[in-house]
């Protein structure tokens, strides 16, 4: 559904051919098609229409810049808009205090006790010595989730006894935290009711006796037209600092956090992309746009690539193209090093137009068919590795033994790099650039 | 704390569990509806509006123009109900879940991503359960988040149910084959299976669910499993992603509509029943274990174009 959206969006731009001036009529339609996706993407109907309104305005008549075709100029200016919309406000996590006080709420099920420990091992990452303090006495076992969380991070976690008041509770975390010298105090509040003015009377008592450096909001990702009226309605009991946006490793587009930002002016600070404890990543306004308008998530992509990509190792893949001995060994290597960047399936989901073969990557990774290649090529010698035209059927049937795959797995392999290899070849000879999956290359950055 | 024995007589409506908040999410167009015949712009109202309860700007296109279409004379408001009607899945009135094969117990199995309310759901549709005379078991088959079975042992607690659990990180398929074991030899009536919250783009997630779904075909072949899918009502459109990932992995029976009462639209269950014809059977209006209640197509309706208690 999502890929059809973005490619009836992308359609309709594509009609929208270069004429000097974008026309009025050409930016008519491709309007609606934007409204459209921001309402799939869960963006509140008054915002988008604003939106829309917006840029509309700005569209009819642009000039078409350069090489830029009419129906490219209007993505741009809707992807820059977009991106304007979310860089609202200060996006950093301001630390203040002796100990710093961080306290998340948010409504039941968005993700809070998840959320409080993987702040903290972020912090922990950056040299911080953070404490979880356990404040939700109400959801049965939440205070052993935390401390299960805890354990595992090696963060110690501030619990009381049960019947404790969760002032009392935030008060002795804190207390404790600056006996043992803890920098920062992370506090797991219950989910509420926003209608419930008990429990939004309760956080507000919290708020104002520990005094937060940040007090964030935790919204899961999925939430959808009521987004805005949840954080109105937190917001008119504590002073909120910013959004901490969850489960965006799964297929929301997270249109819920641009209504928020668009009518409050709360910056997403952080966002969680995955079940485990390392899956928070600090926010990054343009790309939640791309992904908004299903554009893929290009710039993530590349800096991941930086990161994971071993340049000196870079170059000696690329060289081995060039020279075409490029062998099993090294398709191996490239395999794990495309591993180290994250999950493929979101890998790939961050390319435009990608999200199917997204899926299908990231069904064969989940069922281990990497380890599987692993396996077959680890069981060949280094003068099969280095020239799999010498695997006969008996060696064949020997690797299949070896690898515990069958004889069709190891076929199959053999097939597949040996058409990639010709492709690389073809890559290779024009020059090189590009020839290298996810290496360094000027100007992929804007 | 004893377990909550609701009966009929002090059951929430599902009105009231709504209007409890602010009405539904059509009330505000009340008056505007109230006319005979609608200029353009309050059709478009009419679109918004629906758009705002998280129908989805498609179907809330379609409803629109179905409405204005329609010839039978009805007035609008009439006409936009009976569209909004005409998506939801035929069902029986009055349904229980209970066993295909008499003797047996019924596997329930109760999936959905992280944090729509699997577990709490679960407990209050073990207290209505018991409360109608029916002897349930719990199995603790989320062995993945941290102290999920501790939260669902609390409720057995609470509720004086017995519970199937194993180690943390467990394979849950062997949990699901040892409950529905015990519930045999003990000849219960219901085996209620807690999942573990998955992103339904995950695959080896899914197929995980997928097991568990064969072995409880493989244990009590014909036994027909209930197999529900728990919706949190402020879940925007990718509530229909979601139904139709979990629908593919383990071929759902029903939904549970979780946290009405709050702040909540729920108008993803319309695009997820028309488009699966699978329905809603629960609905949870509140924190309390009666507050989970039958879904009634009528009722719902009515709900969303009920106006508030108060001016909010």
């Amino acid at each position: 559904m999502f890929d059809a959206l973005s490619t009836r969006l992308r359609e309709t731009l594509a009609r929208l051919t270069g004429r000097g001036r974008v026309a009025e009529a050409d930016v008519e339609a491709a309007m609606r098609e934007v409204r459209l996706a921001l309402l799939e993407a869960d963006v509140n109907y008054r915002v988008a229409k604003e939106f829309v309104a917006r840029v509309r305005e700005r569209a009819v008549g642009a000039e078409v810049l350069g090489s830029l075709t009419a129906g490219q100029q209007v993505v741009k200016i809707v992807h820059e808009e977009l991106t304007a919309l979310l860089s609202a406000g200060d996006r950093t996590l301001h630390l203040s205090g002796s100990p710093a006080v961080v306290a998340l709420l948010g409504l039941q099920g968005s993700g809070k006790t998840t959320s409080a420990a993987k702040l903290a091992r972020h912090l922990v990452h950056q040299g911080r010595r953070p404490m979880l303090v356990a404040a939700d006495p109400y959801r049965p076992a939440a205070v052993e989730q935390l401390v299960t969380l805890g354990r595992q991070l090696d963060v110690p976690v501030h619990r009381a006894p049960p019947g404790t008041g969760v002032l009392e509770t935030a008060r002795g975390g804190i207390h404790v935290a600056r006996e043992q010298g803890r920098d920062v105090v992370i506090l797991d509040t219950a989910g509420r009711h926003t209608v419930d003015p008990v429990l939004m009377e309760e956080i507000a008592t919290l708020v104002a006796a520990t005094r937060p450096a940040e007090t964030l909001l935790v919204l899961d990702a999925m939430t959808g037209q009521e987004a805005v009226n949840v954080a109105e309605a937190f917001r008119a009991a504590v002073p909120l600092t910013g959004l901490l946006l969850t489960k965006i490793d799964g297929d929301a587009r997270g249109g819920a956090a641009l209504s928020i930002s668009a009518v409050t002016g709360l910056p997403v600070k952080l966002m969680g992309t995955g079940e485990k404890t390392d899956a928070l990543e600090l926010f990054h306004p343009d790309r939640l746009a791309g992904r908004i308008l299903g554009m893929g998530d290009v710039l993530t992509l590349v800096e991941r690539a930086q990161e994971a990509y071993d340049e000196k190792q870079a170059a000696k893949v690329a060289e081995k193209l060039r020279r075409s001995t490029f062998g099993l060994d090294d398709f191996l290597d490239q395999l794990q090093q495309v591993k180290k960047m994250g999950p493929l399936g979101q890998l790939l989901e961050m390319l435009p137009g990608m999200g199917g073969l997204a899926k299908e990557a990231q069904a064969s990774v989940d069922r281990g068919e990497l380890k599987r290649i692993e396996a077959i090529i680890s069981s060949m010698t280094r003068e099969e590795r280095g020239d799999p035209g010498i695997l006969n059927a008996s060696r064949r049937r020997r690797i299949a033994a070896g690898s515990g795959t069958t004889l069709t797995d190891v076929n199959r392999l053999v097939k597949q790099f040996g058409e990639m290899q010709k492709l690389m070849r073809r890559f290779g000879g024009s020059g090189g650039r590009g020839a290298v999956p996810f290496g360094r290359q000027g100007g992929a950055r804007r | 704390m004893s377990a909550a024995r609701p009966d009929r007589a002090d059951e929430p409506a599902l009105e009231a569990g709504l209007e409890r908040s602010r009405g539904g999410f059509m009330a505000r167009l009340h008056r505007l509806l109230g006319r005979d015949t609608l200029d353009e712009a309050t059709w478009e109202e009419i679109e918004e509006a629906l758009i705002a309860g998280d129908v989805g700007a498609a179907l809330a296109a379609r409803v629109v123009a179905a409405a204005r279409r329609r010839r039978d004379g009805l007035p609008p408001e009439a006409a936009v109900r009976a569209e909004l009607r005409a998506l939801l899945a035929p069902r029986e009135a009055d349904w229980e879940p209970s066993s295909a094969v008499a003797g047996q117990p019924l596997p329930v199995l109760v999936v959905g991503v992280n944090g729509t309310g699997k577990t709490t759901s679960i407990a209050k549709l073990t207290a209505r359960l018991e409360g109608r005379g029916r002897r349930v078991l719990l199995a603790a088959a989320d062995t993945f988040r941290a102290a999920a079975t501790e939260q669902l042992r609390a409720w057995a607690e609470r509720l004086d149910v017995p519970v199937v659990a194993h180690h943390p990180g467990a394979d849950p398929a062997a949990v699901v084959y040892d409950a529905l074991d015990a519930a045999s030899a003990r000849g219960l009536d219901v085996v209620i299976v807690d999942t573990a919250g998955r992103l339904h783009t995950k695959v080896n997630l899914m197929d995980e669910l997928a097991k568990m779904r064969r072995v409880i075909d493989r244990r009590l072949p014909g036994a027909r499993p209930e197999v529900l899918l728990v919706l949190d009502a402020t879940t925007g459109q990718n509530g229909l992603h979601q139904a139709r990932a979990f629908h593919r992995a383990v071929e759902l029976t029903g939904v549970v509509l979780a946290k009405l009462d709050s702040t909540a639209k729920g108008g993803i269950v319309f695009a997820v029943e028309d488009e699966l014809k699978v329905p809603v059977r629960f609905v949870g209006v509140g924190e309390r274990l009666g507050d989970l209640v039958p879904f009634d197509p009528d009722a719902f309706i009515e709900a969303l174009f009920a106006p508030g208690e108060a001016a909010r």
